[in-house]
């Protein structure tokens, strides 16, 4: 015979006082765990959707990012660095550069370390007429391909190389004189072969004919000198021209910078905003998702604390009905030698065993609940991430020490009452 | 064993109302001795019976048990000379319901934890003819048997005193023989037995009878 068996026995002969114990218990963990469950659910969904959207967002920022090295590519470059003597007036007014410099400029901005601009291109570029075409005005460019940017990642070039020999047209020029790919054709006394012929731009590139660059140059008696560079401004935020101009003049100062083809501006700027519109969106769902579970933790923080009251006041109470019903066993036991701290010890005992066993149902169906109401599909997987241990060990802990000390007044009715007074009213 | 001196015991039941249950009542009683206390209802057998088991702390004089005062202890000590010492059976049996025959008789030995404890239960239990009982709860016995494991109860722990308010009011005639003839065998196995009762029968088993009168002993021997 020992306590426990004396405590157990009694909690068999009272089932329904201990059941309504035990309810009580598992009304006030079930609900705290459902709470619980159900936010880190809620927060395990909204990481969940994030990175969705994150992803998504990523994934577009990254077609976009491709859609607009396409469209760069399409458009062409948008710097220009012209001989510092060149008169933009003169420029702007005929379309063409009419001032050299020394090719080696470009050797020097692609070994310079600038991070601002990458896809170098050098060209020599004249308006001839076409004497073997009946003298017809052409702008003839020469151009030997990008120079490699030695300090960034190599990048797919933009325009390729023409080869010595060969000849790229523009459309409205190759669709006058009726050449087509493939043909053979006489340039200033050079034989060519059309490499091939480009689509319509509507800019100047309609008329212009791309030759090597050396080829140029020694068709021009240029040797080692070019007109331009041509480049390609790297899109990053804060990246203006100004800047570019200044770090271009520290490296090449007998030269001038000009920006091109707005359009392209235009574009990466209508990607920037998409990018921002984006990341606002995102910012809206996650404050969204922050509201939502304001509100479940706004309802669980009033919630919780008056089921676990009422669950205390209901325990006391029923403990205080138990220490009542059983006042003539309690006064049979003091005859028969037992002190009030072994009596306290009868009623607390069967208190934490009444919070023990509430604890765990109410973890196991506050866990049910919250994981089968939450927002994730409930299987193993989301068990699996729901579940928290710390939380089952707080309720196990908790629990028991709640309804020990609902039933620690009772208990000490329990061990203070006089047994001659219950013994004497026979 | 037990000395009473000069106990006397009042009760407050209202404002400038006092009961005198027990005015300056004195007993001795030695070892293998069998002492009947007979008194009408409200003669104060209970509250006698009460305070010599140190359960009821007396208005005026002294509870000697074994030559200790008893309510000069604490009340853990009386509780535990309780345990060692004193055995209790009321006419109410005051089983535990949802234990058995055999649970009830050891509850002593949760208060005076005794490996022989389940051992002498037994030997109790089949002493008192209740063995085919053992696993059955008090509302399954007749009121003989609950009375019968309220004995073997009271001496689990071998009390050297034993206690007995009206044990056999509400036993028929040859229960009550059976109990009392109980008592008488533990007197002269050397123990100590103090019966509170109006029942004439036990004056047959009885060393000696005491009449207690509106809380007084007028023919204290």
């Amino acid at each position: 015979m020992t306590l426990w068996r004396l405590v157990t026995r009694e909690i068999l002969h009272q089932k329904l006082n201990f059941a309504l114990g035990i309810c009580s218990v598992i009304v006030a963990a079930g609900v705290l765990v459902a709470e619980l469950t159900l936010l880190d659910a809620h927060d395990e969904r909204t990481g969940q959707i994030m990175a969705e959207k994150e992803a998504g967002t990523a994934e577009e920022m990254a077609r976009m990012e491709d859609d607009y090295r396409q469209i760069m590519k399409k458009l062409g470059f948008n710097l220009l660095v012209l001989p510092a003597g060149q008169s933009l007036e003169s420029y702007y007014a005929t379309g063409y550069v009419t001032e050299y410099m020394p090719e080696e400029y470009v050797h020097r901005l692609a070994g310079s370390g600038l991070m601002t601009i990458r896809h170098l291109l050098p060209s020599i570029e004249r308006k001839i007429a076409w004497p073997e075409q009946k003298g017809r005005s052409i702008i003839l460019v020469g151009t030997r391909g990008e120079v490699p940017v030695t300090h960034l990642a190599p990048k797919e070039p933009m325009l390729l190389a023409v080869n010595p020999g060969e000849m790229k047209l523009g459309y409205q020029l190759a669709a006058s004189l009726e050449l087509k790919l493939g043909d053979r054709t006489r340039l200033l006394g050079e034989n060519f072969l059309v490499s091939e012929i480009y689509e319509e731009r509507g800019t100047k590139d309609d008329i212009t004919v791309w030759i090597d660059l050396a080829q140029a140059q020694q068709m021009f008696a240029l040797q080692g000198k070019i007109n331009a560079i041509l480049a390609l401004k790297c899109h990053c935020l804060g990246n203006e021209l100004s800047q570019i101009r200044q770090d271009v003049a520290r490296v090449l100062p007998e030269t001038q910078v000009i920006e091109v083809d707005s359009k392209v501006v235009t574009r990466a700027e209508a990607r920037d905003r998409a990018k921002a519109a984006s990341q606002r969106a995102l910012a809206a769902e996650r404050a969204n998702r922050v509201r939502m579970r304001g509100e479940v933790g706004k309802f669980a923080s009033w919630l919780i604390p008056m089921v676990i009251i009422g669950s205390t006041v209901w325990i006391a109470l029923l403990a205080l009905g138990n220490v009542r019903s059983r006042r003539n066993e309690i006064g049979i036991l003091r005859a028969v030698g037992f002190r009030s701290v072994q009596i306290l010890n009868i009623f607390l005992a069967k208190a934490v065993l009444l919070g023990l066993i509430g604890a765990f149902l109410g973890y196991l169906a506050g866990f049910a609940i919250g994981a089968a109401s939450g927002e994730l599909s409930p299987n193993a997987q989301t068990i699996a991430r729901l579940f928290n241990p710390g939380l089952l060990l707080l309720v196990l802990f908790s629990a028991p020490l709640l309804s020990a000390l609902a039933s620690w007044i009772p208990a000490l009715i329990a061990a203070g009452q006089d047994p001659a007074e219950v013994l004497r009213e026979e | 064993m037990l000395r009473i001196t000069d106990l006397s015991k009042k009760y407050i039941k209202s404002p400038g109302t006092v009961i005198h249950a027990l005015e300056g009542v004195s007993l001795n009683i030695g070892p293998g001795e069998f002492v009947v206390v007979q008194g009408h209802s409200g003669s104060g057998k209970t509250t006698l019976l009460l305070s010599a088991g140190g359960l009821l702390p007396p208005s005026g004089g002294t509870v000697e048990f074994g030559g200790r005062d008893l309510y000069k202890m604490s009340q853990a000590q009386r509780a535990r000379l309780r345990a060692e010492g004193i055995g209790f059976v009321f006419q109410q049996f005051y089983l535990i319901s949802y234990l058995n025959v055999l649970e009830n008789v050891l509850t002593p030995s949760l208060a005076l934890p005794d490996q022989q404890a389940r051992t002498h239960a037994r030997e109790l239990i089949e002493h008192f003819k209740l063995t085919d009982r053992i696993g059955h709860l008090p509302a399954e016995l007749s009121t003989g048997e609950r009375q019968r494991v309220g004995l073997a109860r009271a001496l689990l722990n071998r009390p050297r005193l034993l206690l007995a308010d009206e044990p056999t009011g509400n036993l028929d005639q040859d229960n009550s023989r059976i109990v009392l003839g109980y008592f008488a065998e533990f007197a002269r196995s050397g123990g100590t037995v103090l019966m509170v009762t109006h029942s004439p029968a036990a004056a047959e088993y009885a060393h000696r009878i005491v009449q207690l009168k509106q809380g007084k002993l007028p023919d204290q021997n």
